[in-house]
């Protein structure tokens, strides 16, 4: 029996005429029950393995398995009903209510069993993200950070076991920020695996069980968030000196060092 | 009304404001068509209407002259404006769900202009390969080529930026425009007059053996569109996330040109150049119902279904004993929507994304 996780092995992504790759030789297993950070400097190569690990970009060497199947052999529903994905561009082409978006991350599951839950998923989709109150607005008339929100709960409404999140907290204020990372922890202590893209180290050393920390499309470390995120290699990797304090709850913190 | 109203249960509020829509859309094109069918040189009470089409159902034969221009003129002409107005909203519909943008539209984006010189080719080099079938065919090859470029060239990353669209829309335009300038040149004087009618575009005509070739392919695009009307839906959230949500977006995409370019097709075949419809219709709709892509198919049907009984109503009447071109009243209405469209697309999106 193989073992339970997503799994990306030996994976390379290049563009075709040129030298450079995006991702070089990067092994990745992300457990059930894990909030997997992928951490790293702009241009490291983290949305272009979280596309790979999503099954958007197919790796021009090594594979990608969900559970020792490799992704482009799972069916595009059965894939759909096991994976997640939150990406950074959350517009909408009409004017759909913010429900009705939400309501498409049944989409899946349309005609199966499930389907019959769709309204109670729905809503506590719409409470998690705390939407509930827009459910009736048209999302393109919502900010950047509602719509973000929205996202999350269509993600969450998919009911997959792999949630993939790039950058959720990108647009949000301080309070929804900690209420993405609490929902996608939450989430990992339910049993879920988790992969999120952050920019924010911090957070990462907070929330996640696991950090990933890429540089020039290859892993530099991966472990503990405590063992990767240390002063020396995050000051190496971002060039920009940091130092790690304590902070008031005793939580390690990296603050880069100011003139 | 206070400005706290406590709203019902939103699916249910929609789902009535939907039924109510499309009652009052089949009955106000019931209405239409009635009026329409009594109305002409030999003008014929509702009630005359009526009687003469229950004639014709029960097979008698008609019981006035008048009764018969009714079921052998006015009936062909009329249904044919129907299934043409029905045929143009959805495939406007179709089209601004793969494109991601509400202006795209059969005569906005050339795919009616490609279809024209599909159908005019058939006509100017008399070809009858597939028998009544070639004109038709000829418009769905023009047709097709005709979306697929504009596709191909306004698309990135799932949507399609207003000024891509248009621009591509102006050249493929133009070289329609350009193929049916050679035709007409090269035509003789029956077939010049018949492009000429195809640029007018015009439901005169319309034979009882033309609705046989279009109300097949009409039906078995709405049909198709209502079939991935959800997954239509679901690439509102962009390629990518449509993807991630099941949908196999590039079978999904492919399919929904072909259904486009089918319906338009079997609009142009006998009908020309009808703008506008697919601009207007889908955009109206929307605001009523809601951009959900199962019920604005249905309304949008009805609705162009509507809008070309009335228009052709008026091209008949507005002047005695003229019949005004119908693609001439449709841009005339089209055009002016199709710019305030426009300026509100361009303020909303804050330039011209």
């Amino acid at each position: 029996m193989t073992e339970r996780m997503l799994r990306a092995a030996g994976v390379h992504v290049q563009i075709a005429g040129r030298a450079t790759s995006l991702l070089a030789d990067v092994d990745l297993a992300v457990r059930p029950g894990t909030f997997h950070a992928l951490v790293g400097p702009n241009g490291a190569g983290k949305s272009t393995l979280l596309g790979v690990l999503a099954g958007d970009i197919g790796p021009s060497a090594g594979a990608v398995t969900l559970d020792g199947t490799p992704l482009d052999r799972l069916g595009s529903r059965a894939l759909a009903r096991r994976r997640a994905v939150l990406l950074q561009q959350n517009s909408v082409s009409f004017a759909f209510r913010a429900r009705e978006v939400v309501a498409m991350g049944r989409a899946p599951w349309q005609g199966s069993a499930a389907a019959s839950e769709d309204d109670d998923v729905i809503a506590e989709a719409l409470a998690a993200t705390d939407v509930t109150h827009l459910a009736d607005r048209v999302v393109t008339s919502l900010s950047g950070g509602e719509r973000a929100r929205v996202g999350l709960a269509r993600v969450l409404a998919q009911r997959a076991d792999v949630l993939l999140l790039d950058e959720p907290t990108a647009a949000l204020d301080l309070r929804h920020q900690e209420d993405v990372l609490r929902i996608a922890r939450d989430r990992a202590r339910a049993g879920d695996a988790v992969v999120v893209v952050l920019h924010d180290l911090n957070a990462a050393l907070a929330y996640a069980d696991t950090v990933t920390l890429l540089a020039a499309g290859r892993v530099v470390a991966t472990g503990s968030a405590a063992d990767v995120l240390t002063p020396e290699r995050v000051s190496e990797v971002y060039g920009q000196p940091v130092d790690r304090l304590t902070d008031a709850a005793g939580m390690p913190v990296l603050v880069p060092r100011r003139r | 009304m206070s400005g706290e109203t406590v709203l019902p249960a939103p699916a249910r509020a929609g789902r009535g404001r939907f039924a109510t829509t499309v009652v009052v859309l089949a009955v106000a094109l019931l209405v239409t068509l009635v009026i329409s069918l009594g109305a002409g040189q030999y003008p014929l009470s509702p009630l005359q209407v009526v009687e003469a089409l229950w004639h014709a159902l029960s097979g008698h034969a008609a019981p006035s002259p008048a009764a018969g221009v009714v079921t052998s003129v006015r009936l062909p002409r009329i249904v044919l404006g129907v299934l043409v107005g029905a045929a143009l909203a959805v495939s406007g519909v179709a089209m601004q769900a793969i494109f991601g943008n509400p202006l795209a539209d059969a005569g906005v984006v050339g795919v009616s202009s490609g279809a024209a010189l599909g159908a005019a080719a058939s006509l100017t080099f008399g070809l009858s390969v597939l028998g009544t079938w070639t004109t038709p065919a000829l418009a769905f090859v023009g047709g097709l080529a005709a979306v697929l470029a504009v596709y191909a060239i306004s698309r990135s990353g799932g949507r399609t930026e207003v000024v891509t669209l248009l621009l591509t829309g102006i050249a493929i335009n133009a070289i329609g425009g350009a193929g049916l300038a050679l035709l007409t040149f090269l035509g003789t004087s029956s077939t010049r007059e018949q492009i000429v009618f195809w640029q007018l575009g015009s439901l005169n005509g319309a034979l009882w053996s033309s609705i046989a070739l279009v109300a097949p392919l009409v039906i078995a695009g709405v049909v198709a569109t209502i079939v991935v009307a959800r997954r239509l839906d679901l690439l509102a959230l962009g390629e990518r996330t449509a993807r991630h949500l099941g949908v196999r977006v590039e079978a999904l995409r492919l399919f929904v040109i072909v259904v486009v370019a089918v319906l338009v097709c079997a609009a142009v075949s006998f009908a020309g150049i009808i703008g506008f419809v697919g601009l207007v219709v889908p955009h109206l709709m929307r605001m009523l119902i809601g951009p959900g892509h199962l019920r604005l198919t249905v309304a949008s049907a009805l609705g162009g279904a509507l809008l070309l009984a009335i228009a052709d109503l008026i091209a008949r009447t507005a002047v005695p004993l003229a019949d005004l071109p119908i693609g001439m009243l449709t841009a005339l209405v089209g055009g002016p929507f199709f710019l305030w469209l426009l300026v509100r697309t361009r303020r909303q999106a804050g330039g011209w994304g």
